[in-house]
Order: structure tokens, then sequence, then C-alpha cells
């Protein structure tokens, strides 16, 4: 590690990301005992285990040709596409649900569709829902992934290829598949761990108890149960998860070797397939959409009292949990690419494998001898959602760190720049595509968190998916649709914002 | 110089008389204090009478009431408690937490006697429907289970009316209840986490039936002039849900806790918690139930399980439940 600074504020991220998480964790470790493991404990696991592979399979192995069609194709509103395809990442989860019921479900345009030619009716409910869902909500995320490692790829490879006239498999073979390698692992890594958690989708998609996820566990024993034995094992078997996973993504990747250029556009030939993968995946990500905007706009005008105060307080936590995950991301990331042992990425991932709900009563707990712990509920709202959105954060801009670091690290060490210039002039240029797409998925992500103010009552500070869960619970179905609305509205532009200042669109 | 120790003076005065405003700490769920919950009227009501602050506390649900009593423990800063229910009840007491109150008449159908909680308000669980889309709903739970009606139930692990529902089953069916499970699984669509995302999803159109309310019809057709919504009356009986009210040991105002226990109970707040909470009022008030209450179904039978078996109970009907399900 050439710089002290860096050094100072990786080893500052790490510590902030253990001490949140261990701090809030630390009331539940000692009850853990293996002992009390049940048999719908293993199950809880089992299905997990099952669900979040499949579905993080599923998600990469569509985000390829995805990727790779809208990196070549050409179009007019291709970067608005990039963009609106994003979408479903930051929904919050009841609202994609019903989006996807609107189309896939019972009476949805799908089976209307089927039932229209005369064929059997398909249910959404099961093992397939959950992968659906899954796939849903995450492809946006390893599209962009993949779709940004296409575009890192430097000019000057494809016109050597083009030179030697590399038929399909060679240009693979050469080019895309080193990039593939080096990607795929972050990608699959990421997707694997969000579904992790993953509660309400899996169980209303899932259809039942057969769907059971330990995060469901942690809810059950810590809510209904009052089992801090049980809760504990669960938490810790997530925890395990996640570091086994980000070890063993360590230990897959390669680097892709390609190099840096010049920067110069490039110019590939579509192929005929690029406008149908692009065609159907707009069809799969606008459908669902549509379907939540069509219920949402009837009540758009008609808002409840409070809605511009949450909408205030989501928008404050958004833009400063953003601000703080980015921070704290691109310090690891640059402390692991210049060289930083393994702690840096565990840092960075720790938050992932980590149950919400067991963090949110640990810090009630920690709090509460000190203040009121619905005091601290914006503050603590703000570095949870931070510390949620690292782990994604870190995934989106290490490779381009890496890129960085291969490319100008000689240069940087020969021209002798201090850490500061170095953060300025190489890395925050270079870097200024994914910062902004990073700032504006964690900005949107937090809009759309339920977060530890549902489970610290504060009865007068409600975010947007606050209030939107208490108009549901009041019968108010309809404005719950219109608040879940504008929150995504808000959630997008932020997002489109924060993208858009990032400069350079992504891939187009 | 003198202006500036009597604005000082003034400041201590106001501090001192702030100080002496007796604040009384309630504790309850998130959708008691809301705009559309009953918590604003019975706030303002209260304070018009006790020369008090009144101030919420919230938790999620009814469970999550319970779960925070546990975390807590004797640190608890609440006076009194809200939304507690029969079901939870017990665990509850076994916290330690509770002071014992004075029993209050009721008008519940059934004889309810607690040494630490006064009931509230209180339904029973059905299953509604919609009348243009389902002409001829099952009579019964066993008729339920042999037809094809789609329906859409709550986890009983993490949801109060889904737990409701488990033990309806079994009080309805006792050792059988395993077998009517497995006879009810092809026809349950989906199970949510709460009851909200169950009935946003029947109001989608996903099923033909909801677990809620005898009372849920009542929402839609005073709320919002709609009177397609039915619950289907069972010839089994109906389960109740009582929710509780209760005062706790630990409370630095004993005396204001009591008076809002009292004021819970009468005419003002019954009223507003009717058609807030859209639930039967523990104690009827004199100028009756709203209009429109009287189109909605009144169960023959009305289903509970005594609070000293409850316990075992619930482990082992949420079990059945579970393994007859999973296969």
């Amino acid at each position: 590690m050439a710089s002290r600074a860096g050094k100072i504020g990786a080893i500052t991220a790490a510590c902030g990301v253990g001490l949140l998480i261990f701090g809030s964790l630390g009331f539940l470790l000692p009850h853990a005992n293996i002992a009390n493991l049940t048999a719908a404990d293993i199950a809880a696991l089992r299905f997990t285990l099952l669900q979040t592979a499949l579905s993080a399979a599923a998600a990469c192995l569509v985000a390829i040709p995805l990727a790779r069609a809208l990196f070549r194709a050409r179009f007019w509103g291709k970067a608005a596409l990039i963009r609106l395809i994003s979408a479903p990442f930051i929904l919050p989860s009841l609202a994609a649900v019903i989006g996807l019921l609107a189309i896939f479900g019972r009476g949805g345009v799908l089976n209307d569709a089927l039932a229209a030619v005369g064929a059997p009716q398909i249910s959404i409910f099961g093992l397939g829902g959950v992968v659906l869902a899954h796939v849903f909500l995450n492809l946006p995320l390893a599209t962009r992934m993949l779709l940004n490692g296409w575009a890192d790829i430097p000019t000057e490879r494809f016109r050597l290829a083009q030179s030697l006239s590399f038929g399909r498999w060679a240009m693979f073979v050469h080019l895309e598949w080193p990039l593939l390698r080096a990607l795929l692992p972050s990608a699959f890594a990421v997707i694997f761990l969000v579904c992790l958690t993953s509660f309400s989708v899996a169980l209303i998609l899932g259809g039942g108890p057969r769907a059971t996820t330990i995060e469901l566990g942690i809810y059950q024993s810590l809510r209904f149960e009052f089992d801090l034995s049980r809760a504990a094992n669960l938490a810790l078997m997530q925890t395990a998860l996640c570091l086994i996973g980000t070890l063993v993504m360590a230990a897959v990747w390669r680097p892709s070797g390609l190099g840096i250029g010049l920067d110069r556009k490039v110019l590939l030939p579509a192929a005929r397939l690029d406008g149908f993968i692009i065609a159907l995946a707009t069809l799969f990500f606008a459908l669902p959409l549509a379907a939540i905007a069509t219920r949402g706009m009837a009540g758009l005008i008609d808002l409840p009292n409070g809605f511009w105060m949450a909408a205030g307080r989501s928008i404050f936590i958004a833009v400063t949990s953003a601000l703080l995950a980015t921070w704290a991301a691109l310090m690891l990331a640059m402390a692991r690419a210049r060289g930083a042992g393994i702690w840096a990425e565990l840092a960075a991932m720790l938050p992932l494998g980590t149950s919400s709900l067991a963090l949110g009563v640990g810090a009630f707990l920690a709090l509460r001898p000190v203040m009121p712990p619905q005091n601290a509920a914006l503050i603590l709202a703000i570095f949870f959602n931070a510390a949620i959105a690292l782990p994604f954060v870190y995934r989106l801009l290490l490779p381009s760190c890496r890129a960085v670091e291969t490319g100008y690290s000689r240069l940087m060490a020969s021209l002798r720049m201090s850490s500061w210039a170095m953060l300025r002039v190489v890395f925050l240029r270079r870097l200024a595509s994914i910062l902004g797409f990073s700032m504006g998925l964690s900005a949107a992500m937090a809009m759309g968190d339920f977060g530890v103010i549902a489970l610290f009552g504060a009865p007068d500070q409600p975010t947007l998916p606050i209030l939107a869960a208490r108009l549901m619970g009041a019968y108010q179905m309809q404005a719950a649709a219109s608040v879940t609305m504008w929150l995504v509205l808000i959630a997008f532009s932020l997002f489109w914002l924060f993208d858009h200042l990032g400069g350079r669109d992504a891939g187009a | 110089m003198k202006t500036i120790l009597l604005a000082a003076g003034g400041a201590v005065l106001a501090t001192i008389a702030a100080a002496e405003t007796p604040v009384l700490n309630v504790l309850t769920y998130d959708s008691f204090t809301t705009e559309w919950g009953p918590g604003p009227a019975i706030e303002a009501g209260f304070e018009t009478t006790c020369a008090c602050d009144l101030q919420f506390q919230t938790a999620g649900d009814g469970a999550a009431l319970l779960a925070r009593l546990q975390l807590e423990g004797a640190a608890i800063t609440a006076d009194v408690v809200v939304g507690l229910d029969t079901n939870l009840a017990d665990a509850a007491r076994q916290t330690g937490l509770f002071a014992p109150v004075q029993p209050n008449e009721t008008t519940l159908p059934v004889a309810f006697s607690d040494a630490n909680f006064v009931p509230f308000d209180w339904g029973w669980f059905a299953f509604v429907y919609d009348k243009k889309q389902l002409s001829n709903p099952p009579k019964s739970l066993a008729e339920l289970a042999d037809s094809d009606v789609k329906i859409i139930i709550q986890d009983p692990r993490s949801s109060t009316p889904g737990l409701g529902l488990v033990l309806w089953v079994k009080a309805a069916y006792g050792d059988g209840a395993a077998a009517l499970w497995e006879k009810l699984a092809d026809n349950i669509v989906t199970v949510t986490p709460g009851w909200s995302e169950a009935y946003g999803l029947f109001l989608e159109g996903q099923a033909d039936m909801v677990l809620s309310y005898t009372t849920s019809p009542a929402y839609h057709l005073i709320a919002e002039n709609d009177d397609s919504k039915a619950a289907a009356p069972f010839d089994e009986g109906h389960f109740m849900q009582i929710e509780l009210a209760g005062k706790l040991a630990g409370s630095d105002q004993p005396v204001l806790a009591d008076q809002f226990l009292t004021y819970l109970l009468g005419d003002a707040a019954q009223t507003a918690l009717i058609t807030t909470n859209w639930m039967y009022p523990a104690r009827t008030p004199a100028a009756g139930l709203p209009k429109g209450f009287e189109t909605l179904i009144t169960p023959a039978q009305s289903l509970t399980i005594p609070a000293d078996q409850l316990e075992a109970t619930r482990q082992a009907a949420v079990d059945e439940w579970q393994a007859a399900l999973a296969k």
C-alpha cells in the first residue's frame, strides 16, 4: 500500500462497519448454541441455499446475453433504456410482487393470453416464482455489472480482434471469457447474498412454509418466541454463509488481464439476435413496472397527510447514506485494489449476510441505557442503510479500481502523486461513471428500505415505506399504492440524477 | 440586567411548569397511532380530562409489543400497554411486568376475566370474499377444504391473524386438525408474512377468499360505500381475537394509568375504536353500533382456547400446520 492516507480511510471504514455490525449483534451472539439446531432450521438452511443459488445463477446467465446485446446494439434512447431497466432493483419488495402478479399471476396478462389460446394456466407460486422474482429484482444489477465490464475492455483489443478477423468463438475465448471470469463470480456472489436475506418475496411467492428462509426463522424467533438462542444460531448461520461466499468468490476470481486503452468509442457489429434479446428483456422489466404505475396513478394527486414530511425524511436518509456508503466503498475498494488484504473485502461484504431485524434489535438494546432509542432512529437509519448498500457499491467499484490500479499505478508512482491527488486526478475521474451509478443505486435502495425506524417505533417520524405500510394496515390499499408509486418515482429520480451526474453514460 | 434575570426566572418557571405536567407513556402497535387509527381521537379526548400529556410509543403489531416487553424487561418506560391479545396474554403475564387491574363490565359474547388485562375491542376471524366473484361460498372449514376455492392466509409464525387461524382449526378439530390442514393445502394460494399483504393480494384478485375479520366488510361498506365484500359464516364457529390493555407495575403514573384504562372503556374511546380499528367495542357505547354493522354476519358459536392451555397448544398447532403444508 503506497499511501498512508488511503490506508487510514480504508481502516476507518472497516472499523466503522465492524463496530456497527458486531456492536449490534453483540447481544445475540452469546446465546448461540449449535446443539439447539432443529430439523426446521436445517430445512430453512437448505431452502435458503437452493433458492439463492438458483436465483443468482439464473440472473447471471440471463445477464450475459443481455449485457452483450446492450453493449453492441446502437439505437435511439439506449442510455435511457439502460437506466430504466435498473428500476426493478430499487423496488420495494411488495410492489415488485404485486407487479409480477399482475403479469404472471391469476388473472394476469400471461394467463389471460394462455386462456385465449386454450392453453393450461400457470401458477407463479412455488420455487419457480421465487426465482422469477429474484431474477426480476436482481437482473438489472447483474446486467449493469457486466455492461460496465464490457465498456472497460479497451477499444484497442476489439480493433486488434477485428484486424485479426476473429470469429465469434475466438472473440469469446480471448476477450469475453477473461472478462466474464473476472466479473461473474462477483455478480453471482452479490446476488446470492441479496437473496440470502430475502424474506417477504420468498414467503409470498414461495406459497407457504415449504419456502421458509433463515431470515423468516430469525423473525419468528425474535418476534413470536423470544428464543434468543435460536435467533443467534440462525443469525450466525447467515453471517457464516456470507463469509464463506465472499472467501470462495475471492478464491475463484482471476484478473481479466485485458489492460487499459485510450478510451475511444468502440463500434462492434450488432448481431441479429441482439434486438430480440433487448426487446424481450424490456418487456420483462416494463410490464410489471407499468402494472405498478397503473395501480398507483389513480390517487397520485390526493396524497395522505404527512406525505411530504415523510418524503423529505426519506430523501434525507437516502442521500446521506448514499454518500457514506460510496465513501466507505471507495476507500475499501481502492485499498483492496492497491494490495490490501482480504480484511477489506470481508468488511465490505459483511453487512450483506446480516439479518436487519437482528441488527435492529441489537442496536435497540445497545442504545437503550444511553438514550431513548426512538430519538436515534433517523441517525441509525442513515448508518444502517449505508451499511446495507456498502457491499453492492464495493462490488461495483472494485473491478474499475483494479483496472485503474493495473493501468496507472506505475505512472502515479513515478509522478510521486499524493494520495489526495491520486484520488482527485485519477480515481475520481476514471470512476466518475460507476461512482454516479453507485450513488444513485444506494440512494434509491435506501428510499425503499423499511428499516430500523419501523422497529424502533418513532410514531411521528414515518418514512415513505412506513407510511405505505401503515396505509395498507388501515385498509387504504389505494393510497398505499399511490405512496409506493411516489416512492418509486422519487427513488428513480435520485438514481437517474446521480447516474447522470456521473457523466459518461454506462456502456453507451 | 434586570430583564435578563427576569427572563431567566421566567424560563426556569416555564421549565418547572412543563415538568409538572405529568406524562403518560402508552406503548401500542403502529397502526393504533396513525391518523386512520384510534390514537389521535383517544389522545385528544383523554388529554382534555387528565391534565396530562399522553405520549405514544409504538412497536409493529401485537406480537412486536410482546417482543418489546420481553426485550426491555423491567427497564421499560411505558405506563400502559394497549394492543396485546388473548393469544399473547399469557406470555405477556409471564414477564411479571404487569400490575393487577380492576375487572370491567364488558359486552363480549363470551365470559372473560383476567387479573392483569382489560379487553378494549374484539373480533371474529373469518374468510372474506367478493360477492360478485364467489356466489356460493363454502359454509364450513370442512367444506372449504373439500372445495376448489382459493384462499390466502397469513403465516402463524409472523402474524397474529395467521396464528388465529391455526388456533381456530385446532379449537374446532382438535386431533383432526392436521388432517384438515392436509385437505386445505391445495386451497392455499400462498401464505403472507402479515395481514396487509394478504388483504392486498385478495383485493388484487389473486384469490377467492382471504383470512380477515367478520368486520372487514363494514370498512368497505361504511368508508368506501362498497357492499360487495362479505364474510362467510362457518358451521364450526369462529375463533375470537380479544385485544387487551394492561398497566405496568413499574409505572410512575399508576393513577393516570388507571384513569386511562377507564377512559379506554368509556363511550368516547369505544365509539372511536369501532370505525378506526374496525373491530367490535368491548363495551357497546350508548348510541349502539354504527349503521352498516347490522349487515355483518354473527357467528352462531365463538371459539376460544383457555389461557392456561394456550402456550402448549400454540406450539403444537403451528408445528402441525407447518408439517401439513410442507408435504
